[in-house]
């Protein structure tokens, strides 16, 4: 592979990225910060019974978070139950209780983890009604918290943090949902389908039948990856040529999974006042990411392993038209984003390659990470950065005029421990507790040795971040692995968010702090290396073991 | 009741606006893109499908198995690569095999052996999207490699010149997008039908 096709690509992405995030960010800025209600909001309000001048407590804004999300999952249980009396469901039955469960914890955790087959469980109307609903939606929540935390830094001495069915509104009809009408549009002229056809039985050159599928699939698909959602349309995702039939789709695929993401850093400086803190917070996301890209590219390039050298390069459940670098890019944006679409099958990568993708998800989820979760994960880690360069000097330590003091320390220290234990406890016990062994190896694992175990490790460290992608020979449609991966989604996405929005309570009670020469600076090159670090030694430090056990084992045989 | 009504508020708040969300965002949003699809690319929303005789055969972006029905590869078509779904468009799926499976391994053996014999070349000759599956088990394409590699069989087989063949491969080469996207391709089924008319 030339390296100079390697370069073109990226510099076309990061020119594009760069092109947009001002732009976009300061229009996300001006959403949340304009006093000033649509018209179809108004009506919206009133429809729902909402006050859009009633500012909330973190507390207050925390119970509509959870109460919005608690009947999510409801409405896409019950639509689910009951498939087999809705219109356009390809004649497919109710879905089963534990797949159900699991299926909408998934899709309001914008996860999007996918136990299921779309194409013979989930007819039209549950994926555009139920599931690609919750695609806006969930996004939409992932924005305003992460805006609740942006005021908790901007605003001074106040007991609130805004009104978060506005902030969830403004997100949802301001933003994502313009972006995806333009983006659904850009995907059917590329070849993504859009129709009600059902399965389609055609007569072959050879004699033969073949079926070509149906769906509003562009519609789905463009929100999917605007909202870092990922659950595909079909089984195979966008690997499927209708959800991502050329490679400059898959390249517009790509912008639509980081616009989000790479803009919020802009809106973030913006909204408290200074936009070289965004930019900074900008710079160790994107250094993760290139560094990230750069190894996996490699590994999946060299194409070590037996499969691989025998066949004479990686290309197991890649795409012709796709190739490498269109993957690694594809599958290094999708696992560090959150999102969890693939156009390439991970479990099928070299064991180092895709290890690399089981370490994006480790990062947290943070370079740049889902909608609006990968801005707050960040500033969490932040925090982090700061209190432990105040140790090093030997001052108290203060981020954006706010002090850092032992509660805002301890609730940062909380959300940074959650995910991790969900994912190491979850691994722990498919292994430990001998009856649901004896099922995950019989049942669940698809590669036999050492891949087997990286496939449940896979498994949890996706749903507890939140990322919903897959070492997807697993089977996973088991009543152990749809209870507990749908356990550790919601426990992966609420706990933080309480830890979140406690935390921008207590700095929004804040009056602010005077800049001193004391003061670390937090938008210099020194800061942004000093984030790196920090991400990359939290999480070596607690995933260096397990990954030791499985793709690190099997890459160094 | 007054701290039960402040603690059911949000409730019924949120069932509310799920109602409104499933009309906008569920029902309005997908339609309205249906609407836009349909009458302003009608082509591509309906799976760019390809008509041989005004019969429909397929879709450039589905591929099809060129097999009988045992599944035994039919000399005088070009192939398309392995597939882990059988190029069954009802059920799309790669192996998911990791790079050390032994059933992976055994399958490119496998391929290796079948493809040295039926097209006379060298083990080490063949391209690799011969020997693997792709991600979605539908791939439409074949590298221009494995095309060409498939020509002296499919001139052998159908008694037509090799030149005319391979002029036929050439012309339905596709490089990459813009030029450095993504890798060159051959569209199997096109490139198929194309070959039937070639005798006719």
């Amino acid at each position: 592979m030339e390296a100079w096709l390697l370069v073109a690509q990226f510099a076309t992405l990061a020119i594009i990225l760069a092109v947009i995030h001002r732009p976009l960010g300061d229009y996300m800025a001006w959403t949340f910060t304009s006093a000033r209600d649509l018209k179809v909001e108004r009506g919206l309000y009133r429809v729902v019974g909402v006050d859009s001048a009633g500012e909330q407590s973190w507390g207050a804004y925390l119970r509509g978070v959870l109460a919005f999300s608690l009947i999510g999952v409801l409405f896409v249980y019950a639509l689910q139950r009951l498939q087999a009396v809705l219109p356009y469901s390809l004649g497919l039955p109710a879905v089963p209780e534990g797949l159900s469960f699991n299926t909408a914890v998934s899709f309001v955790t914008n996860t999007n983890w996918q136990s299921y087959s779309p194409e013979v469980t989930m007819g039209y109307t549950v994926q555009i009604a139920g599931l690609a609903v919750q695609n806006f939606v969930s996004a939409g929540v992932g924005i305003a918290v992460a805006v609740a935390l942006i005021r908790g830094f901007s605003r001074r001495s106040t007991g609130t943090l805004g009104n978060f069915w506005v902030d969830l509104t403004r997100a949802t009809l301001r933003i994502l949902l313009p972006l995806a009408v333009i983006s659904s549009i850009v995907l059917i002229a590329g070849g993504v389908i859009q129709n009600f056809n059902g399965f389609t039985e055609v007569s072959t050159l050879t004699g033969g039948t073949a079926t070509v599928p149906g769906g509003p699939v562009a519609s789905q698909e463009a929100i999917k990856l605007l909202g870092t959602n990922g659950g595909g349309f079909f089984n195979v995702n966008s690997a499927h040529p209708f959800e991502n039939p050329t490679p400059w789709t898959n390249l517009f695929e790509i912008v639509l999974m980081l616009a989000i993401p790479f803009s919020l850093p802009r809106t973030f400086g913006k909204m408290v006042g200074d936009t070289r803190q965004g930019f900074a917070i900008l710079a160790a996301m994107a250094t993760l990411f290139i560094v990230s890209l750069a190894a996996l590219t490699t590994f999946e390039i060299i194409g070590s392993g037996t499969g691989p050298q025998l066949a004479g390069g990686a290309m197991e459940g890649k795409e012709q038209r796709f190739g490498i670098a269109a993957s690694t890019l594809f599958a290094t944006t999708s696992t560090i984003t959150s999102t969890g679409a693939v156009n390439s099958m991970h479990d099928s990568f070299t064991s180092l390659g895709g290890m690399m993708t089981l370490f994006n998800m480790m990062l947290g989820e943070i370079a740049p990470g889902g909608v609006g979760s990968g801005l707050y994960g960040m500033l969490i880690i932040a925090i982090i950065t700061v209190f432990i360069a105040g140790l090093l000097v030997g001052r108290t330590p203060e981020y954006l005029g706010k002090k850092l003091g032992p509660r805002e320390i301890k609730l940062a220290s909380l959300y940074i421990l959650t995910t991790p234990t969900i994912v190491l406890v979850g691994t722990a016990l498919s292994f430990a507790i001998p009856v649901i062994r004896e099922d995950v190896e019989g049942t669940s694992i698809w590669n036999p040795g050492l891949h087997g175990f990286t496939e449940v490790l896979y498994a949890f460290t996706s749903a507890g971040n939140n990322n919903g992608s897959a070492f997807a020979g697993i089977t996973a449609n088991t009543p152990w692995f749809n209870t507990a991966l749908g356990v550790a989604m919601l426990l992966g996405r609420f706990i933080p968010i309480v830890f979140v929005l406690a935390l921008a309570g207590s700095l929004a009670a804040q009056n602010k702090v005077p800049v001193t020469a004391g003061t670390l600076p937090t938008h210099r090159p020194q800061f942004v290396g000093l984030l790196v670090g920090v991400v990359l030694i939290v999480v070596a430090l607690t995933y260096f073991p397990v990954l030791a056990l499985g793709p690190l084992a099997e890459g160094l045989q | 009741m007054a701290t039960n009504r402040g603690f059911a508020r949000p409730y019924w708040v949120a069932i509310r606006y799920m109602i409104v969300a499933t009309v906008v965002l569920g029902i309005a949003y997908p339609v309205a893109i249906l609407g836009i699809g349909q009458l302003a690319l009608p082509a591509q929303a309906n799976g760019s499908v390809v008509t041989v005789d005004g019969e429909t055969v397929g879709s450039s972006l589905i591929g099809q198995s060129f097999t009988d029905e045992d599944g035994n590869a039919l000399p005088e078509w070009f192939q398309s690569r392995p597939s882990a779904a059988g190029y069954d468009g009802g059920a799309s799926v790669g192996s998911n095999y990791g790079p050390e499976n032994a059933d992976f391994i055994a399958e490119i053996e496998a391929r290796q052996a079948a493809i040295a014999e039926s097209d006379g070349v060298a083990v080490g000759d063949i391209p690799v999207d011969a020997l693997t599956t792709s991600g979605s088990g539908l791939d439409p394409h074949i590298s221009p490699e494995y095309a060409y590699e498939q020509v002296a069989r499919i001139a052998d087989e159908r008694g037509v010149d090799v030149a005319e063949v391979t002029g036929l491969v050439d012309a339905f080469v596709q490089g990459r997008d813009l030029g450095y996207l993504g890798e060159p391709t051959v569209n199997v089924l096109q490139l198929n039908v194309a070959l039937a008319q070639l005798g006719s």
